[in-house]
């Protein structure tokens, strides 16, 4: 499998891009007297295969850029494009990871039937589906858990769980909003090495929303960097450390410093 | 370990009982001389219990009151879930017809009982009526309340996950909402059993009530403490038998709560 190679530019690197935002904007209660603009002006390209984290600060927009990015919001001027299209409702080739794993897994439905869900909405048979279920639940390294319910589960393998669903339905790209940040750091840890692992292993494309440095320069092949709300793109920063990563090797190295000496001054400065 | 919890488990269910034992208990020694025409020795309305409503005649007044129950009921809970989905999913009809639906829901039934004898007549239909009339409300308000109250994070999954409005409703919203219409449900439990007992004060031949009625009127005050047991009785199995149920289908929801308060 071909990685991006570092020295070429991002922009340059795959041909027409997976996600395209241009220009765009979203106000909260347009029009009224309550109207607040979350996002002013954010621009950027996803290519194909990419790793690209959005930070900013909490209530800088990241939110409502995700839900704007993924169909679930309409912005209010500007255009996301996703395989070309412009978006009219979630597309079919995406997934969304939410942060909130209590919130997004339903409690009343089995590991397996969370998982099975996607599934069934596609028409899949159940044959297929359950080696599907298997496969996915291999994928997040999860084991013998599909007989439990979400609840029974630690939060980290509760967010095994969402990925695994959102996984399931074969996704080009995957869209995730702060995942980690309800995890305990050793978690954190694992979870931030497993989306490289799937990632990987699956050449998907994956846009990660966080307000947490060290974890954009861990995870990204570029890092969009938003001022506070409302929200434009400060900077676009290519991270150039080599894959794999090691949590140890990687945030230990001299270029890792770096980068995130910079993002810090990026952050600091904005505002 | 096991032993313990059992041991726990049986002390729990003693400790339970053992009110209730001593009433009886009680009521047995302290009515067994009476001469009281109102309060007849506890012995004689069991052995009258059994002879009536065991083996005798009144099995069929049992029969007919639960027929009652029975069918408005479950038709109170149809519509009540029904209504109620329907009311969340066009939220603005049901912004225009809720205020007349909590204007209705504040009349007592009871107050609606003539017109509603001076309509339907006596007989089945009316008693279901009054049953269906009262008891839908708890469930239908219940309904609404729970699906307008779904955490609009499930929804946002649901849209994600590309699930088409019909499969929302069934996936998401029916059992995200399902503890409040259980509750609702047993809230038209409770008025359903009175309300089938009052259908049967007025204007009737048959049920429960009216052999309470009746005996009453016959001053056979010891078959009516017959009816008064067995109506407790009644209520009290289908209590029971509705807990059980609710422990199956919220099962997820029971054990979610308890792994949320051990933190
Ligand atoms: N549903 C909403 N209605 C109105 N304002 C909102 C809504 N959601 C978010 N906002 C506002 O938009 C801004 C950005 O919020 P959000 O996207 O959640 O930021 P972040 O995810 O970066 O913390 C905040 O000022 C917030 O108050
Ligand atoms: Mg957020």
């Amino acid at each position: 499998m071909a990685r991006p190679d570092p020295s070429v530019a991002a922009s340059e690197r795959a041909g027409d891009p997976v996600l395209s935002v241009r220009t765009l904007a979203k106000a909260y209660d347009a029009g009224t007297s309550r109207e607040n603009l979350a996002i002013a002006e954010v621009s950027f390209d996803v290519a194909k295969g990419e790793f690209v984290c959005v930070v900013g600060p909490s209530g800088a927009g990241k939110t409502t850029l995700l839900r704007c990015l993924s169909g679930l919001l309409v912005p209010t001027s500007g255009e996301v494009r996703f395989e070309g299209t412009p978006l009219r409702a979630v597309p079919d080739r995406l997934s969304v990871v939410f942060q909130d794993y209590s919130r997004s897994l339903f409690p009343w439905l089995t590991v397996n039937r969370n998982v099975a869900v996607p599934l069934r909405v596609a028409g899949v048979g159940k044959q297929q589906r359950e080696a599907r279920i298997q496969e996915v639940l291999h994928a997040v390294r999860l084991g013998d858990v599909g007989r439990s319910y979400p609840w029974q589960l630690s939060g980290g393998m509760q967010q095994r769980v969402a990925i695994a669903r959102a996984l399931a339905q074969q996704p080009d790209m995957l869209l995730m909003d702060e995942p980690f940040a309800s995890v305990d750091a050793q978690t954190r840890f694992d979870l931030e090495d497993l989306i490289l692992e799937v990632r990987r292993e699956l050449d998907i494309t994956v846009v990660l929303v966080t307000h947490d440095i060290d974890e954009a320069v861990y995870l990204a092949d570029r890092i969009v960097v938003l001022t506070g709300a409302p929200s434009r793109v400060q900077e676009i920063v290519d991270v150039p450390l080599e894959r794999p990563r090691t949590q140890l090797g990687t945030r230990s190295s001299e270029a890792f410093g770096r980068l995130r000496r910079h993002l810090m001054e990026l952050v600091t400065t904005s505002s | 370990m096991t032993g313990a919890v059992a041991l726990r488990w049986v002390w729990s269910n003693v400790w339970r009982l053992w009110f209730s034992a001593a009433i009886l208990v009680l009521w047995w020694v302290l009515s067994a001389d009476s001469t009281s025409t109102f309060f007849p020795p506890l012995q004689r309305i069991l052995e009258r219990l059994h002879a009536l409503w065991i083996v005798g005649d009144a099995r069929r007044e049992l029969w007919s009151s639960l027929g009652h129950f029975a069918v408005g009921y479950t038709v109170a809970g149809l519509v009540g879930v029904g209504v109620g989905a329907l009311l969340w999913k066009f939220r603005r009809i049901g912004d225009a017809v809720s205020p007349v639906l909590y204007f209705v829901y504040v009349i007592p039934t009871a107050a609606l009982l003539p017109a509603i004898v001076a309509i339907m007549g006596i007989g089945s239909a009316m008693k279901i009526t009054i049953i269906v009339l009262a008891a839908v409300w708890p469930t239908m308000l219940n309904t609404l309340d729970g699906m307008r109250g779904v955490d609009p994070l499930k929804l946002d999954t649901a849209k994600v996950l590309h699930m088409s409005a019909l499969r929302t409703v069934r996936t998401v919203v029916v059992p995200a909402a399902m503890p409040q219409i259980m509750a609702g449900l047993r809230h038209s439990l409770q008025v359903a059993v009175i309300m089938m007992v009052v259908s049967e004060l007025i204007a009737s031949q048959s049920g429960i009530g009216f052999f309470i009625l009746e005996a009453q009127q016959r001053f056979a005050i010891t078959e009516m403490w017959t009816g008064i047991i067995v109506l407790a009785l009644v209520g009290s199995v289908l209590t029971v038998v509705f807990i059980a149920v609710e422990r199956v289908v919220l099962a997820w929801y029971i054990g979610a709560r308890a792994v949320e308060r051990k933190g």
